[in-house]
């Protein structure tokens, strides 16, 4: 009970952080917001009207606590460009976000299991070897290399995916493949070096011993023991899954969180990116916290331990 | 079979020759030329032409100077504060170390590249912006090793047997403990520009990298993903480019930690 205490309060330690450090940085950069709205050639009087009505003429102190406050309330102000709250932005998007994430942790998984049991269970054999390159290539091409080429072969030459846009299943296997093969490679690493430490221990020799087929042995005894460390790491590398999802989301067109972050850079909409920023970060941390206490959840030994 | 061996020690010089030796060449990868618009490899000239008929492959040998250029500096400059800080940090320890080492751990705790996009986005757009975030984000893997391996080498023999003499901390980390830091911080820098290639192509990507018309890896597959259909080698061409430098250096930088025998 004290360690989840512990762990929700670094939670908002860190989210406290993040909000302060991106709120300042963006006030201290230079460029400024009026400029972008109205253009360099507006009068001086637009200028200021805008600025007073923006709140931007206030001392900094003073934005950042009504900046704060408004976080504490769910308010991350309007967005530059379309007017709207950008709350509202970012829930919009969210549906297809989540989907698209959900999509590749299941490409992710699906992959990696069979390919990481693949290699521990002939280790240092020419399959092995192969699997690993396969693993090793996956991680070494960058998504905006990976998608245009799916693109390429699948929905140019073979016709079988559309090209881009979200509109109904068949256009989320693509940016769903695309996202989840680098998890795949990272995770099938992961889950072939856990194998092959649980292979080693005491209560694999014993299964062996009782006669129970290798098969069996591997599914039972091994694989579930050797899932653990894969649940820490699905939670990591879900910060790689949706710094991916940026680049994937800009490739396929998909309108998710990604994509409008993307958009907010393009189009200099400072509140909107302060406020996609936010998100994702808490979403990030948000989602270690639970992996952490799932974690010790699942696990009877590490519970005993703590 | 000695020759794939030297494989990628061959394909990272030739890259590097081409970024140094540019002035030699007289690449034009501004200069349109509408007859020749999407022209496959081959025709008219060795690696096509793009969009607005501009040579594609002396559009890839100057993105290679944008690649190589970001790569290398925030690797230099990563790996100097990195190692300023991390050997300071340990040396000293204290509340200083506490304090570097909770700020490490703030940075982290996010991914790299996604820290890299949102700094980048916010800063602008921009070769400069590229080379600030990507440094920003990028110290802190140095100073966390040289760190470590800094607390590992503080008690040593010879650099205790170095203060005892009445040498000075100074004289003690430049001569007896910064030599044996090079071999791990090799290394590492090593797959750094590997990982900083790839970083730089992804937020040219996403347009945040060189602006138009200077060109980039990332910037040439963002445009090129527009004509997939009717000329692929736009994509495909700076895809294999970007594919074989960072495959390269990631095998020179297997066998260099096979070769000097660090153990991480």
């Amino acid at each position: 009970m004290q360690i989840l205490f512990i762990r929700i309060f670094s939670a908002f330690v860190v989210m406290f952080g993040v909000s302060v450090i991106v709120f300042f940085f963006i006030h201290v950069i230079p460029g400024d917001p009026v400029e972008v709205i109205l253009g360099e050639t507006a009068r001086l009087s637009d200028r200021e009207a805008l600025r007073e009505a923006l709140g931007l003429n206030q001392p900094l102190m003073s934005q950042w606590l009504s900046y704060m406050s408004g976080l504490l309330q769910g308010d991350l102000g309007n967005s530059l460009y379309s007017r709207q709250p950008v709350t509202t932005l970012i829930l919009q998007r969210l549906p297809a976000s989540a989907e698209l994430a959900l999509a590749a942790v299941i490409v992710g998984i699906v992959l990696a299991v069979p390919f990481g049991m693949w290699a521990a269970m002939h280790k240092g054999k020419l399959w092995d070897m192969a699997s690993s390159s396969f693993m090793l290539l996956g991680i070494a091409i960058p998504n905006f290399v990976f998608g245009p080429v799916l693109v390429l072969i699948f929905s140019l030459w073979l016709g079988w995916f559309p090209v881009s846009g979200r509109d109904g299943f068949l256009s989320l296997v693509l940016p769903a493949i695309t996202l989840g093969t680098v998890m795949a490679a990272i995770l099938a690493r992961m889950l072939r070096s856990s194998l092959l430490e649980v292979m080693s221990e005491d209560y694999i020799r014993s299964a062996y011993a009782r006669g129970f087929s290798p098969i069996r042995v591997m599914f039972r005894h091994a694989l579930r023991n050797a899932m653990l460390p894969m649940i820490t790491l699905l939670g990591l590398q879900l910060g790689g899954l949706l710094a991916g999802a940026v680049i994937t989301e800009t490739v396929f067109d998909w309108p998710g969180i990604g994509r409008l972050t993307v958009e907010a850079i393009q189009r200099r909409d400072y509140p909107l990116l302060q406020g996609c920023i936010l998100f994702i970060s808490a979403v990030y941390v948000v989602v270690n916290m639970i992996t952490d206490i799932i974690y010790q959840l699942i696990d009877p030994r590490i519970r005993c331990a703590a | 079979m000695k020759i794939f061996r030297y494989l990628p020690f061959l394909i990272l010089l030739f890259w590097i020759l081409v970024v140094l030796l540019q002035p030699l060449f007289s690449l034009q990868p501004n200069d349109i030329n509408l007859q020749q618009i999407l022209a496959v490899p081959g025709d008219a000239s060795w690696l096509g032409e793009d969009d607005l008929g501009r040579s594609v492959s002396d559009r890839l040998l100057s993105g290679a100077q944008v690649s190589l250029f970001v790569a290398f500096s925030v690797m230099l400059v990563t790996l100097l504060v990195g190692t300023i800080i991390g050997v300071s940090s340990a040396w000293l320890g204290g509340w200083l170390d506490q304090l570097i080492m909770r700020i490490t751990d703030i940075i982290l705790a996010f991914p790299g590249i996604l820290l890299a996009i949102a700094l980048a986005g916010l800063l602008g757009p921009g070769v400069g912006n590229v080379v600030l975030a990507l440094s920003i984000v990028g110290w802190v893997g140095f100073a966390r090793l040289a760190r470590g391996q800094t607390l590992l080498l503080k008690n040593r023999d010879h650099i205790i047997a170095a203060r005892s003499l009445g040498t000075s901390s100074y004289q003690i980390i430049l001569r007896h403990l910064l030599p044996l830091l090079v071999a791990p911080l090799i290394i590492e820098a090593t797959f750094a520009v590997a990982g900083l290639i790839i970083a730089e192509a992804g937020l040219s990507f996403l347009g945040l990298g060189v602006q138009a018309p200077s060109s980039s890896w990332g910037s040439m597959i963002r445009d090129g993903s527009r004509y997939l259909l009717v000329a692929p080698h736009l994509v495909m061409i700076p895809a294999i480019a970007l594919f074989s430098v960072v495959m390269a250096i990631n095998l020179l930088g297997d066998q260099l930690r096979d070769h000097l025998d660090v153990r991480s």
